[in-house]
């Protein structure tokens, strides 16, 4: 692994790795309803996290609160710290819930940068693409000047494989490619080398054979910089190719939490359970039919008390009215539900 | 209607007198001109389909698979009767359709019916439930019928109540049921869906793949599912065609497909398809992408391996032994006659459920 001559002494050697983001007990919520309840999640320098759920689960959320890019009449509790570089070498802590503006925008593209989606609403359609790349590194004064800035940007959009990246440089998105696009995305994303990158479904549009290349040059690139990743997807097989350890939402909620390998092989929580089942098509029911979850994910706000799984479970009893204990050594190792899948063995 | 008889094979011809053809399609062009950019030159032009030939029988469960632009849905929209080929010929159920006029496709809106990838946007939103699944029958100059509407909710997996809501009062999941329901109110033989998976949750995804597989084996249609997502195809077809570039470039059995692609691009798109259980062993990003990268340059190195179309447990799959149509990309210069997965197969495959 190759680490950047200036970050080697960082962290200190026999320390274990520093935390880039610590969210504890994050809720947000909308004038009455909660769409996010007792987030804790942990990232840090080197390490691949992938946040996995369904639609309204919350995932998206947790990130734009991270990034402190929650609109404005959602109201946001808890703690987020990201610990970025500062100048010199030094760490910069960035409190994001109590940030103002200022200090949000001094970390955003710098210590936490983000992948998002759709590469076209991400890029802007009027300016050349290694101007943008150029551009988030004059704006955080990690380059000398803008001469500087327009090499190191080819040089950037040269390293996420574009072929001939002088003349990609040049230019416009719409003459770019869903998958070009997506890769000058990331080339800005890691342009000034952040702590944290936060990839937020960044193959769902693209074509399968794309996304292959995306997701390994997502990889490569957090793993040049020992930077952490927060991989947010709903494909369990994309999660299961990048990340080391796994979070999955429901309801606003992190039901379930623990290294890739055993969440996936030996899942506790119902829906966890349910989900792998769903998604893997090669499972088959002994009439045939896959593995289904019965019901629907409920509207944002509108998830059961309790247990926010126990309306689609097959288990549940009264007992589940009430919220289930987190169960595991710590937040980033266990689950809550109070009648989890058992192991044998 | 019988085509394509296997001259010499005896399973061929025993298997031509007991199919029928739902759909032929045969060496469909459909180009579009884009608008001009010069006053002097004409626009330029785009060649979404290349001469495509398929054949599905009546029973079948067909898939086309294929990446974004490569003439899926185009193929898809000239079976409905919803585009024309610029040349070439679709006949669906033995009656030619393209160059048909469209007050004259009402036969074909009676046996062929669509559901669509995007659940909200084929809904119409002022309509209730009721007037959406009774819109085909009272287009087919039935009556508008409730109790048949009611017996549609019910196979699709809803209540009755749900007759009198509208659209956004459903989840995607179960408004993708009412897109069945308002799709099986004629009565087709034939059902055609569009991505109908794509846009909805995990969880969600395999009930109304379930609900499918149910419909079809219960009202013995025939399926053609085009899908951008292999394993999908897998789970619901017997056969796959796979596109690339508005060219059929692989069509057989789907496990064989799945299991032992021979064309470059089928490889690529089998190796670059992310999946749960391989990922769990190892497979990371890393091996995915040097896979894929290896099935792009690699082009079909298939020697010591055996020629999956010349098994003989695949005798609908037509391996003439003069390829008709050399425009087609031979994947595989191997002495075996002819690996090249012809465009024009005499006819599919067993169906799931034959009669």
């Amino acid at each position: 692994m190759t680490t950047a001559p200036e970050r080697t002494a960082y962290p200190p050697p026999g320390m274990p790795p520093a935390d880039v983001v610590r969210v504890r007990d994050l809720a947000v919520v909308v004038g009455d309803k909660p769409l996010l309840v007792d987030v804790d999640l942990t990232v840090r320098r080197g390490e691949r996290v992938g946040l996995i759920g369904e639609s309204g689960s919350g995932k998206s959320l947790t990130a734009l609160a991270i990034m402190g890019l929650l609109p404005e009449e959602l109201h946001p509790s808890g703690s987020v710290v990201v610990t970025g570089q500062g100048p010199a070498g030094g760490e910069r802590v960035t409190s994001v819930l109590e940030a103002g503006e200022p200090g949000l925008a001094a970390m955003r593209g710098r210590d936490v940068a983000m992948v998002f989606q759709e590469p076209m609403t991400a890029l802007n359609p009027t300016m050349r693409v290694g101007a943008q790349v150029a551009e988030i590194m004059t704006i955080h004064g990690t380059v000398a000047d803008r001469g500087a800035a327009a090499a190191r940007a080819v040089d950037l959009l040269d390293k996420v494989g574009l072929p001939d990246p002088a003349d990609a440089a040049r230019a416009y998105p719409h003459q770019l490619s869903g998958g070009q696009r997506q890769r000058v995305v990331v080339a800005m994303a890691l342009a000034n080398d952040p702590a944290l990158l936060i990839c937020d479904e960044p193959t769902t549009a693209l074509d399968v054979t794309v996304q292959a290349l995306v997701l390994d040059l997502i990889v490569r690139g957090v793993q040049a910089r020992d930077a952490g990743l927060l991989f947010i997807t709903h494909d369990l097989a994309v999660v299961a190719s990048v990340c080391e350890r796994v979070l999955v939402m429901y309801g606003g909620r992190v039901v379930e939490a623990g290294p890739v390998l055993d969440v996936f092989t030996r899942p506790r929580h119902r829906y966890t359970r349910g989900l792998i089942g769903a998604s893997d098509l090669d499972l088959t029911r002994p009439d045939g039919g896959l593995y289904t979850i019965q019901g629907s994910v409920p509207a944002a706000g509108r998830f059961p008390a309790g247990c926010v799984f126990r309306n689609r479970c097959t288990h549940a009893t009264t007992t589940c009215e009430t919220v289930p204990e987190w169960d595991g050594p710590g937040p980033e190792d266990g689950f809550a539900c109070w009648h989890p899948v058992v192991h044998r063995g | 209607m019988v085509r394509g008889l296997r001259t010499g094979s005896p399973a061929g011809i025993q298997w031509c007198t007991v199919v029928e053809l739902a759909i032929a399609v045969r060496d469909v062009v459909r180009d579009y001109r884009r608008p001009r950019t010069s006053l002097t030159r004409p626009g330029p032009v785009v060649h979404a389909l290349r001469g495509v030939s398929l054949d599905v029988a009546r029973g079948q469960r067909f898939g086309i698979v294929g990446e974004s632009g490569c003439g899926k849905s185009t193929l898809l929209r000239i079976i409905a009767g919803l585009d024309q080929p610029t040349s070439g010929s679709v006949q669906v159920g033995g009656v030619e359709i393209s160059r048909l006029p469209e007050r004259r496709l009402g036969f074909l809106r009676a046996q062929l019916q669509l559901v669509f990838q995007d659940p909200m946007g084929s809904l119409d939103p002022r309509m209730r439930v009721r007037d959406i699944i009774a819109e085909p029958l009272v287009a087919q100059g039935h009556r508008n019928n409730l109790a048949r509407v009611h017996e549609l909710l019910e196979a699709v997996g809803l209540q009755p109540e749900s007759a009198d809501r509208f659209p956004h009062q459903f989840s995607g999941g179960q408004r993708q049921r009412i897109s069945i329901a308002r799709a099986l109110a004629p009565d087709p033989r034939i059902l055609v869906a569009d991505e109908p998976v794509s846009a909805l949750d995990v969880s969600v995804r395999a009930q109304v793949l379930n609900l499918l597989d149910e419909l079809v084996h219960r009202l013995s249609l025939t399926l053609v599912f085009v899908s951008h997502d292999l394993s999908v195809v897998r789970h619901v077809c017997d056969t796959v065609a796979v596109m690339n570039r508005g060219e059929i470039v692989e069509m057989g059995p789907t496990d064989q497909v799945y299991d032992r692609p021979v064309h470059p691009y089928a490889r690529q798109l089998v190796a670059a398809a992310p999946r749960l259980q391989a990922a769990l062993a190892g497979r990371t990003a890393a091996v995915l992408a040097a896979e894929t990268l290896a099935a792009r340059t690699v082009s079909s190195d298939s020697v010591g391996s055996p020629n999956p179309l010349a098994r003989p447990e695949a005798p609908g799959l037509a391996t003439t032994t003069a390829p008709r149509d050399s425009s087609t990309p031979t994947p595989d210069p191997t002495p075996d006659p002819t690996p090249t997965p012809d465009p024009t197969p005499a006819s599919g495959p067993a169906p799931k459920d034959a009669p």
